[in-house]
């Protein structure tokens, strides 16, 4: 049975990682096969680091996540205290439940009603291009931010209410009792709901598609434009790039958290005491 | 954590300061551009940046200075349908044969003022008056192709080569790759058969079906991107697209493969086209950019760079071009130039009408299914 669990888990992991491991190998070719490895090189990162239109894509990909990760964690974070804060149940069920229709909504009907109503406001103040940068990063927030809420009202909950209580009988104004108390208590939730939020925007292509514009190209939107000819092995080197990337971060969110828990048991300890 | 929460606030500003630049930067001109992905010489690979060069080209002849914003697509359905939904302007779009009728059809593009472009002379003559614009008001040529059969010659006898019969074969069962969309596979059969290819009696489509059912258990797959990794490894040994991809296909061959190319008598021709949307928001900067890619150096680069063959004269008669492309890849890529308007005319696809086209995809479902 042991070892039945061990091949399975085997199995489910190269799965996982084969397809990974390919594109790795692959992204080394010194060819342009992908059936074909003729040896070691680093030519399709050379090329990677020379294409300036990939590299704007990156860019592009890159401000749009960090600026709609931020925003959207920012308002999700307060939205979160505001809905935690709702006494009667009907409202905040409601709240709950309309914080999540973009997140159930498929990312198509997403994509086309926020193209639409782009258009629709773009008509009425005349302007010849309704889409652009900042309709991508408003999209963005829009499926972003019900994540981030998801996030951070357990976290809420699980706070002890008498903590802000406390903080402002000693003095201080509600905003800065937030700031105090209650954000270092809810910051896991925070912190993991502006990673989710940047991973999303990052690779979001549906949404995306419908309401970019002209010259505001993200990476996955240019990745998919390439299908006329073939995908070339520099994508392949720079999948590998954001794959470490990724790797590191998760890497380093995750000790962040052993930290904290870390540290928080040294502190119960200490009380004990 | 402070110190994190400074850092993302550093990064923040820097966007908007970024994003900024952009904003002021308004007094100079902008030209948007929506060309296919991968479609233009990018300076990738030490070749010429074609942009780039515009750029500095235009400030220094018109003292001027522009911002191209380039924009990609990746197929001619997903351009009209951003194009129509009136959400975005471009001002140079290049789109395929086909489509150009249709938005033609629908007063979606303005008419070229031919004055700015005094280099259209540079493209041969068959490719004036074609169907897509019979009065040559709207377009100016960018690249051509023409489909073609690409096979294995160490798994396929030089003898049964010759014309579309070798996608039939019953002796190379299992080797054979048709496209996976259903225009192109019912093409390969109306070819062989002699049918008109853009014919809206239902009765033809019936019979290039029943012509394709026959084919099907020969088949391998029905393919399309993934022709490339099929025929470059040897595992399929027969397959049918276009000129400029078989180089790309050539370039990447495996060891014991020996991969060859040839044309059908009959076969599907396309073009891409440069024209001005209605949207357009400066119209003489699209047709000097137009004439810009018209002139030597960009038309050459891109040429090399797309590996789809030029109707500029300047292009195809460069000895360098010739050149760099070697001679096999010139006579493949450019095959009797001379008669190329009238068989274009006569063999490549057109838009179809609603009615045919949905009765073409039902047939092909059933051909799927199957």
């Amino acid at each position: 049975m042991k070892r039945a669990s061990k091949i399975y888990t085997a199995l489910i992991m190269i799965f996982l990682f084969a397809p990974i491991a390919i594109l790795l190998v692959f992204s080394f070719n010194r060819a342009k096969s992908l059936s074909v490895f003729s040896g070691f090189s680093l030519y399709w990162y050379r090329e990677l680091f020379r294409d300036s239109e990939t590299l704007r894509a990156v860019r592009n990909t890159l401000i749009l996540a960090v600026s709609a990760a931020l925003i959207s964690t920012v308002m999700g974070t307060a939205a979160a205290v505001g809905i935690n804060k709702l006494r009667s149940k009907v409202l905040r069920t409601a709240m709950d439940s309309v914080t999540n229709i973009p997140m159930i909504n498929p990312d198509i009907i997403t994509g086309i009603s926020l193209m639409l109503m782009f258009v629709f406001v773009g008509r009425i103040f005349g302007a010849a291009t309704s889409l652009s940068f900042w309709t991508m990063l408003i999209a963005h927030i829009t499926f972003c931010l019900p994540y981030v809420i998801l996030q951070v009202l357990p976290k809420l909950q699980q706070m002890d209410k008498a903590l802000p209580e406390a903080a402002m009988d000693l003095g201080c104004t509600p905003f800065r009792a937030f700031l105090k108390a209650e954000l270092p208590e809810i910051m896991p939730g925070v912190v993991t709901g502006m990673i989710m939020a940047f991973t999303l925007s990052l690779d979001d292509f549906v949404i995306s598609y419908f309401t970019s514009g002209n010259g505001f190209q993200t990476l996955p939107i240019r990745i998919y434009n390439m299908t006329k000819k073939t995908v070339t092995p520099k994508m392949y080197a720079l999948a590998t790039i954001i794959f470490f990337v990724i790797l590191t971060l998760l890497l380093i969110s995750n000790l962040y958290d052993e930290e904290t828990i870390q540290k928080r048991r040294e502190a119960k300890a200490r009380k004990q005491k | 954590m402070k110190r994190s929460i400074a850092l993302l606030a550093a990064l923040v500003l820097l966007c908007s300061l970024a994003l900024a630049g952009c904003g002021s930067a308004s007094k100079t001109l902008t030209l948007n551009v929506y060309n296919w992905g991968e479609y233009i010489s990018d300076g990738s690979e030490d070749s010429f940046d074609t942009i780039k060069e515009f750029e500095k080209w235009y400030e220094e002849t018109y003292k001027q200075k522009i911002k191209v914003n380039y924009t990609t697509f990746a197929s001619n359905e997903d351009m009209y349908a951003k194009l129509s939904s009136g959400a975005v302007s471009f001002d140079v779009v290049i789109p395929s044969d086909y489509m150009i009728a249709r938005m033609r059809d629908e007063n979606m593009l303005l008419e070229l003022d031919f004055k700015n472009i005094p280099n259209y002379e540079n493209i041969n003559e068959s490719f004036r008056g074609l169907y897509y614009d019979p009065d040559n008001k709207y377009t100016v040529p960018y690249t051509y192709g023409v489909t073609g059969v690409i096979y294995n010659a160490n798994a396929v006898d030089e003898a049964d080569v010759g014309g579309w019969d070798l996608l039939w074969n019953e002796k190379y069962k299992g080797n054979i790759l048709q496209f996976n969309n259903s225009r192109d596979a019912f093409g390969t059969a109306q070819y062989k058969l002699g049918l008109d290819v853009n014919d809206t009696d239902r009765a033809s489509w019936d019979q290039a079906l029943a012509e394709l059912k026959k084919q099907a258990p020969l088949v391998k797959s029905y393919v399309m991107d993934e022709i490339y990794n099929m025929m470059e490894s040897g595992e399929a040994a027969i397959g049918t697209y276009y000129a400029g991809d078989y180089f790309t296909m050539l370039d990447a061959q495996a060891d014991g493969v020996d991969l060859r190319f040839y044309y059908p008598e009959r076969t599907n021709y396309f073009i891409d086209a440069m024209c001005i949307p209605s949207c357009c928001q400066n119209k003489e900067l699209a047709e000097r950019f137009i004439n810009y890619m018209l002139s030597p150096e960009p038309a050459i680069a891109n040429a090399e760079f797309i590996y789809y063959a030029s109707p500029n004269k300047l292009v195809y008669t460069n000895e360098d071009y010739i050149d760099e492309m070697g001679e096999e890849a010139m006579e493949i890529l450019y095959p009797a130039i001379g008669d190329f308007s009238e068989r274009y005319n006569e063999y490549a696809f057109r838009s179809l009408d609603q009615a045919t086209l949905d009765y073409v995809n039902s047939l092909w479902e059933t051909l799927k299914i199957n």
